[in-house]
């Protein structure tokens, strides 16, 4: 037992060095979507540029405006007013329902690279300082799908928010419904969604920011049911993900199908924000609905 | 020996009997012999049904021969006004619902439409829904609470459509929006799984306050193919995926999901329907009036602690 505390409290650490020390998060954020060394070559244009040049630059690439998966941790930094993040339910474990082979381990593995206990770093912060309880997904564990840790986090968090009448933000990077914890995983897209209808009952304000990649289960419960709906430039979007499409209708897919500006285009966004603009624009939109504008 | 090996089995037996009958053989005592068959036949089948596997039941499940939504309708309720379109863009045919009477209680009735035959299944998209399927649910269950109709619905599905339009009209924001708004519905709501529970889009038309399961039905985050194809790209090894995934009615209800498990009699079901028709008239009898006697109020809240406990992590 003794232990098991002793792994976290490192792994907290990890998660609040590289929310409060910038300069050190460079050296320890390290996966292949972030740029990293001196050069980053952007996947999309091409180019090489320098690597600082790309994270001043949000992480976004100087050249064609192609958006990096960044890390829950580098968001969180980026969007929140200077150590106002704290964390909520990060010690939650999965039961491993399906007793699928190696998951236990891999999950393991994952915690160890990533510092992260899961797909998904829920928490309450301040941007622009209003109060705002705080969900955002990680990719890099396990392509950011929802299992039953996803699955409570965000509930908890949302019941949070419920309860301390708080607006809620949840950016979304997922490729689904996690596939090794079978129908418990299905029915987190429930479990979630209900929670929303509560917080949604009172009145309470709930911003959906989707980034590259939101498919499958995340897209088809909590990720599609902002009051407001926000999404990256060109991220990925959808229920289906084209694949699965191509296969079913055996014909290639249009050129920027299922990408935020299309999804937009057909009714479902609010506006495409690009990342430099993210943290006013989310100030923005909780200073509007901040209970005393409304007075 | 697998169910269909059973089956293949069975059918051979069945000919045969057929042949004894024809033939014109008066010194055959024929009735012993029909009845040692017959005996013969029910040992395999027993035998098959005390033993199917999880893929046993994907097959069963999705037997195009089981009663579908619309014997459940036909079987179960009386003048049933069917109610089409979702007001907005068109009408899915791969999701039927509309109002009927159970004994002396209108009620309304939805659930995923497959098909029987092939000109059945195009028209019905072989009960793979669009957006607009989940949106004329919706708009149906909104009316049932209007009138404060209970809802009952039927699944069947592999699972949503995917396809060009169904992305274009938002599947996933039509299926989000069943899982919120079913959540705050003020009438009892019971989900029956009749045959192939597949994915979100069998769960946006299940958040209720029950959810019975037939015992040879199955429920699962997605077809074992699909499972298959993500976790091992190769969609052949579905028998495989069917054994871990744990997706059996018996699974379910080990999980708190399913409330009830329906017995399923052996052999081919549309010949039997009748043993399920009358355990649901039962089950619908009882917990239609239980479920109509609690508040709203208390209503919601079952309903919502019935998903809320589902993946709750133990804390370390």
């Amino acid at each position: 037992m003794e232990e098991l505390f002793k792994e976290r409290r490192e792994k907290l650490n990890i998660i609040k060095n590289l929310l409060r020390k910038p300069k050190e998060e460079k050296k320890t954020a390290n996966t292949s979507s972030v740029p990293e060394g001196l050069y980053t070559k952007c996947p999309e244009c091409e180019q090489g540029y320098l690597s600082e040049d790309v994270q001043k630059n949000f992480y976004v690439c100087p050249g064609c405006g192609h958006h990096f998966k960044i890390t829950a941790a580098d968001r969180i930094q980026m969007l929140v007013d200077k150590d106002s993040f704290r964390e909520i339910t990060p010690r939650l474990r999965t039961q491993n329902v399906l007793g699928f082979p190696n998951y236990t381990q891999k999950l393991s593995h994952l915690e160890k690279t990533t510092g992260l206990n899961d797909a998904v770093v829920t928490g309450v912060a301040k941007v622009g300082g209003c109060r705002v309880v705080l969900g955002v997904m990680d990719s890099r564990f396990l392509m950011g799908s929802m299992g039953s840790v996803v699955g409570e986090k965000i509930t908890r968090a949302i019941e949070y928010a419920t309860k301390r009448r708080l607006p809620l933000l949840i950016f979304s990077a997922s490729g689904g419904a996690r596939m090794q914890e079978g129908i418990i995983s299905l029915m987190q897209m429930s479990k979630t969604s209900n929670a929303l209808a509560k917080h949604n009952a009172a009145g309470l304000l709930y911003i959906s920011y989707l980034t590259h990649p939101t498919t499958g289960g995340v897209t088809a419960s909590f990720a599609s049911l902002g009051d407001i709906m926000l999404a990256e430039p060109r991220a990925l979007v959808g229920f289906a993900g084209p694949r699965v499409i191509e296969q079913t209708i055996k014909q290639k897919l249009p050129e920027g199908f299922q990408r935020s500006e299309f999804l937009q285009q057909q009714g479902f966004l609010d506006q495409v924000v690009e990342r430099k603009k993210m943290r006013a624009t989310i100030a923005l939109l909780l200073k509007l609905h901040a209970r005393e504008a409304a007075l | 020996m697998s169910i269909q090996e059973a089956e293949a089995k069975v059918r051979k037996i069945d000919e045969e009997i057929r042949q004894l009958e024809q033939k014109d053989a008066p010194d055959v005592d024929l009735a012993t012999i029909k009845n040692e068959l017959e005996k013969a036949k029910n040992t395999i089948l027993t035998k098959a049904y005390a033993n199917l596997s999880s893929y046993d039941k994907v097959y069963l499940a999705r037997k195009p021969t089981r009663p579908n939504v619309r014997d459940y309708i036909e079987n179960l309720f009386d003048h049933f006004f069917e109610q089409r379109g979702d007001r907005l863009y068109r009408d899915d045919c791969s999701i039927i619902g509309g109002i009927a009477m159970f004994r002396d209680m209108p009620v309304t009735v939805i659930g995923h439409q497959k098909g029987k035959s092939l000109e059945e299944n195009l028209l019905c998209n072989f009960g793979m829904p669009n957006p607009e399927g989940y949106r004329k649910s919706l708009r149906l269950m909104k009316q049932a609470e209007k009138f404060k109709r209970p809802i009952i619905t039927f699944i069947d599905t592999a699972g949503a459509y995917p396809g060009i339009e169904a992305e274009e009209h938002g599947q996933g924001e039509a299926i989000a929006r069943n899982l919120m708004e079913m959540c705050n519905l003020t009438v009892p709501v019971i989900s029956i799984v009749i045959g192939e529970g597949g994915s979100g889009g069998a769960l946006a038309l299940s958040v209720a306050n029950r959810i019975w399961m037939l015992e040879n039905a199955v429920y699962s985050i997605l077809s074992p193919e699909g499972f298959a194809s993500i976790l091992w790209k190769d969609s052949a090894r579905a028998q495989e995926a069917s054994e871990i995934m744990k997706l059996t009615a018996q699974d379910l209800y080990a999980f708190d999901i399913v409330d009830v498990i329906v017995k399923e009699p052996m052999g081919n079901l549309n010949e039997h329907a009748e043993v399920i028709y009358a355990q649901l008239r039962d089950l619908l009898g009882n917990e239609l009036t239980a479920l109509c006697r609690l508040s709203e109020r208390a209503l919601l809240e079952q309903r919502y602690k019935k998903f809320r406990s589902i993946g709750d992590c133990s804390g370390i």
